[in-house]
């Protein structure tokens, strides 16, 4: 069963679509990236997710059930606008985020405890947020978005904000959060990060979904049959056309594959040398993005 | 519910526990006194220290006589007018008065001199005593005797009693009254602007930082603005509240003072046991006042104006929380206050205008029912006793003024405060209602 199940999804804005029949599934434990350009559609989802606002038509399931108020305490969000209160100290905001959440007075504590150590910033907890550096209240934004055990975590940019040390421990929470099986929804225009995170991707552009699957079925799809090759030269010229790059005797050059088998192309190589790299070349996320959204627009 | 509670404690501590809070409860309350006070010094000040003022005076008739007092002392002479404007510009005399010679029936060209302004009080001394000289002159002319006339002048005072349906008889006085409805109604008013604006700027900051969206991720935007709204609301109840005791305190404590700084002798009089008797002989006034406050019904009086303190306060409320969650910065709230504006001076105006002067009036009657006027303009009928009818109708409607008001505030603040950066108008806030 999927964790969370999108079914025809679709809202409007006066005139403006912001969703257009959207399906996804999202399965339980995986880091679900979701993609697409500023305006594409992603912010309504996540608050269509988050309950903030309601859909037009379609529907959304949580673990088999349509969603509902009881399912706020399963969710964590970090929305891509940070907020916090200025004038609150540390610990009071995180207490108050977390009891909104559910959490009991003294469960709260404990939880706010933990986290406040785990990121090792227990020595704030008093200060206010007015006093804090940029990524130090990010850091506590981010444990107000996991204080309360979600199920499924919700993150609209999470890395935008962070200074490289402080996105890696995150990057390692999210992780670490990954193997206790919670179920990660990162939304980002970073193709980097999905890279590096995702198990699954959908793309939405223009209201509409254009893509989604496993990352790694999805990079296979669109393999554009290129590899890169490694060759000893034994004297013969290569064809120029090939656009090799010489260092002594070694020549590098991407090969196309062009309807021709791989086999075919090594046989054919070998008459030029000693092949000693022959690797497939596998597109970027971010390519196959670019592409598919540029397909789209023109179809 | 639960949620709804926490929203409500963290408004209520967040603002308490300033110091700024702390300030404005202990300072308010002592202004007004501080501000009469040091007026009361400074006349005091001048009164005392100011040299006597002498004024010229050259009466043609021969006939005026101004008594001089403290401040003022009146010199007669035969100058001509030249000579005692002279006087005024080389400063020997404050001013000059001139009377030339009148008609009693119609008195013209009385004319002050003066180098500066002469002030209201003076004038007005200037002019009744004149005016009583000619009245005086003119009785005696027609062969009445002035002083049979003063011997006749009675003073009368009306005690005004109301009649309930029981009988019971109760003592009323219109400017004990007056000065109840004038006081409760002013700070129902205040309550709501001063309040309602805090709740406006709540709402900004939780938009403009964006909290609001992780809020709204965990209860209804609906529970986030009743909880906004009641929080500050008993912000304030706690702030009048601690006026009441401390307001109570010093008059306590100020009575106590000028206690001890009465002569010894009228201290004695006031601690004996005859002191009501006393009090009874030399001062009707006071007593007729002690009658007339015993005549009020405090609780119930106290009773209406918590509720439409609280109720002006909830329906007002709302209407500030939809304002703030339509706009992205104080400075453009500006637009959308005519309608809370508007209906709060009318009430206002209304109070000073129609119901204090005639609290049965049918404009009263109607003011003090329409819910956006009433918790304003019912205070100014609150202490002359309201038909339970009356009563009963406003109320009501009062909180049905209060729920809609609620649930319209409430469909503009559930889109308003996830929409940023566009220009919103009333077309847009009436969209917003009609969305479902």
């Amino acid at each position: 069963m999927e964790l969370l199940e999108i079914k025809n999804l679709s809202k409007v804005y006066g005139k403006n679509k912001a969703l257009s029949h959207v399906d996804l599934n999202i399965p339980k434990g995986v880091i679900y990236g979701l993609l697409g350009p500023n305006g594409a559609g992603k912010t309504t989802l996540i608050r269509i997710i988050n309950q903030i606002i309601e859909a037009d038509s379609g529907t959304v399931e949580f673990k088999g059930e349509r969603l509902n108020p009881k399912h706020i305490s399963y969710i964590g969000y970090l929305p891509e606008e940070r907020g916090l209160y200025k004038k609150m100290k540390v610990w009071d905001q995180l207490i108050y985020f977390a009891r909104l959440k559910g959490l009991s007075g003294t469960k709260a504590v404990e939880k706010v405890r933990f986290w406040l150590d785990k990121l090792d910033i227990s020595t704030w907890k008093d200060k206010r947020i007015d006093d804090l550096s940029k990524g130090m209240a990010q850091k506590v934004q981010f444990i107000s978005t996991i204080i309360h055990e979600p199920e499924l975590l919700i993150l609209d940019e999470p890395f935008s904000g962070f200074d490289p040390m402080n996105a890696e421990i995150i990057k390692n929470e999210i992780l670490e959060l990954k193997e206790k099986g919670i179920t990660i929804m990162l939304s980002t225009h970073r193709m980097e990060s999905v890279e590096l995170l995702c198990d699954h991707v959908a793309m939405i552009n223009k209201s509409k979904k254009i893509l989604d699957g496993k990352l790694v079925e999805i990079k296979q799809t669109f393999r554009p049959n290129q590899y890169k090759v490694k060759l000893i030269s034994n004297g013969c010229r290569l064809p120029e056309e090939l656009n090799f790059t010489e260092n002594g005797n070694l020549l590098e050059f991407n090969l196309k594959l062009n309807g021709s088998t791989t086999n075919a192309c090594l046989e054919n190589l070998m008459q030029y040398g000693e092949v000693v790299g022959f690797s497939e070349t596998l597109p970027s996320i971010e390519e196959i993005f670019i592409q598919q959204v540029k397909a789209n627009t023109n179809g | 519910m639960g949620k709804v509670w926490l929203v409500i404690k963290r408004e209520y501590l967040s603002r308490v526990q300033k110091k700024s809070f702390l300030l404005a409860t202990l300072l308010t309350p002592l202004i007004f006194p501080a501000i009469m006070g040091i007026f009361l010094w400074i006349a005091l000040d001048e009164s005392e220290s100011s040299a006597l003022r002498i004024i010229e005076v050259v009466d043609e008739n021969n006939m005026f006589f101004i008594e001089s007092s403290d401040q003022y002392a009146f010199s007669y002479s035969n100058n001509e007018i030249e000579e005692g404007k002279e006087l005024v510009k080389s400063g020997e005399r404050y001013g000059f008065l001139y009377i030339p010679e009148i008609d009693l029936t119609s008195p013209k060209g009385i004319v002050f001199y003066g180098d500066k302004n002469p002030s209201m009080s003076f004038v007005s001394y200037l002019e009744s005593s004149l005016k009583r000289r000619i009245e005086e002159q003119r009785l005696f002319e027609s062969g009445i005797d002035p002083e049979v006339i003063s011997a006749y002048r009675t003073p009368v005072n009306i005690q005004a009693i109301t009649l309930d349906n029981s009988g019971q008889e109760k003592v009323t006085d219109a400017t004990v009254n007056y000065a109840i409805g004038f006081l409760t109604g002013i700070l129902i008013y205040i309550f709501i602007f001063v309040y309602g604006n805090q709740i406006m700027h709540g709402v900004i900051e939780e938009k403009s930082s964006r909290i609001v969206e992780i809020l709204v991720s965990s209860l209804k935007p609906f529970q986030l603005m009743m909880g906004k709204i009641i929080g500050i609301g008993a912000v304030g109840l706690t702030q009048f509240l601690i006026w009441i005791v401390l307001i109570s305190a010093v008059s306590f404590v100020v009575v106590g003072y000028f206690g001890m700084q009465m002569p010894h002798q009228q201290a004695m009089e006031l601690s004996s046991p005859e002191m009501i008797s006393a009090m009874n002989s030399t001062n009707p006034d006071i007593l007729g006042i002690l009658e007339v406050l015993q005549g009020i019904d405090f609780i119930k009086l106290a009773l209406t104006f918590v509720f439409y303190f609280l109720g002006g306060y909830l329906l007002y409320g709302a209407f500030f929380a939809a304002i703030g969650a339509a706009v992205d910065a104080p400075s453009e709230a500006q637009q959308f206050m005519l309608p809370i504006t508007i209906p709060l001076l009318i009430a206002y105006m209304g109070l000073f205008v129609f119901v204090l002067n005639d609290p049965n009036s049918n404009v009263s009657f109607w003011l003090s029912i329409v819910p956006f006027t009433s918790p304003i303009a019912m205070m100014g009928r609150a202490s002359y006793g309201i038909p339970l009818f009356d009563l009963a109708l406003s109320m009501s409607l009062l909180i049905l003024g209060f729920l809609f008001s609620t649930w319209v505030a409430g469909k503009i603040y559930r889109i308003g405060i996830l929409v940023h950066g566009s220009k919103v108008n009333y077309r847009t806030l009436w969209k917003w209602i009609k969305t479902e």
